[in-house]
């Protein structure tokens, strides 16, 4: 699993900033605020995905 | 159209005359941001502008001009243009492409003289396509391996955040949820109110 290569997690940046992006400017109308919000979403998803990753790491090595 | 108070909302201390709304809408969904623009947010509409156009463009450019297409065969059932299709306008050569692969189509096989337009621009497979065969989407997977599972998810991505725009343009800004801490906070400060006696 781990064997993947980092060029194929690339591909994560710019969905990610794009996903951020339109979340926090459909929720505010002041640029701040939708840059914070992006911020935040950006962390929240990828906090969420790294914890799937170590969930499924940790099953690849007791299997 | 004339703006009224109908039309303007408060948000972020901000008023923001919403115009025609379901013009608007149909703006948005049509090129995304551009209901934006109609509304004089530009900064909004060039931010939806940019970053669903960049994900749909590298969506094709990852995944071959192919994982765009409509066709609701059997065996061949492309709901991932359902959501495509939200991205607007740049998704609708798929469908003059998918109406001409359907006039093609007889007892669920490609007549022999179909031509596709535009090179074969987001022109639905030869049929038929049964899973798990050598068909023509077989031949997609194998010349862009992964690229053409990912492309596909990048423009569907790209599909529904412009739904989430076209709302924005049609009713504004979505409400932000209160989180968990602020709940706490909010509870706080009604524990801290001091009661009226009726």
């Amino acid at each position: 699993m781990l064997e993947i290569s980092p060029g194929y997690l690339l591909n994560y940046l710019p969905l990610i900033i794009s996903i951020a992006v339109v979340f926090g400017a459909t929720r505010h109308e002041d640029p701040a605020l939708i840059l914070r919000h992006s911020w935040h979403t950006a962390r929240w998803i990828t906090g969420f995905m790294l914890v799937i990753f170590l969930i499924l790491c940790i099953l690849d090595w007791w299997a | 159209m004339p703006s009224d108070s109908s039309t303007t909302i408060a948000v972020d201390g901000q008023l923001v005359d919403l115009r025609n709304r379901n013009l608007a809408a149909f703006l948005a969904w049509l090129v995304p941001g551009l209901g934006h623009f109609y509304q004089k947010r530009y900064t909004k509409g060039g931010l939806f502008l940019v970053c669903i156009l960049t994900a749909w463009i590298l969506g094709l450019a990852i995944g071959g001009s192919r994982v765009v297409y409509a066709s609701w065969q059997p065996g061949d059932k492309r709901w991932h243009y359902l959501m495509q299709a939200g991205a607007g306008a740049v998704a609708m050569p798929a469908l003059i492409q998918g109406n001409r692969m359907r006039k093609a189509t007889e007892n669920g096989r490609t007549l022999p003289g179909y031509e596709p337009l535009w090179n074969g621009f987001m022109a639905p497979p030869l049929r038929p396509v049964i899973e798990s065969e050598a068909d023509e989407v077989a031949a997609w997977y194998a010349q862009k391996g992964a690229g053409y599972e990912m492309g596909t998810w990048y423009t569907v991505i790209a599909g529904l955040l412009n739904i989430l725009v076209i709302y924005d343009a049609y009713g504004g800004p979505l409400a932000v949820p209160i989180s968990g801490r602020k709940k706490e906070k909010v509870k706080d400060q009604n524990d801290e109110t001091p009661e009226t006696s009726n």
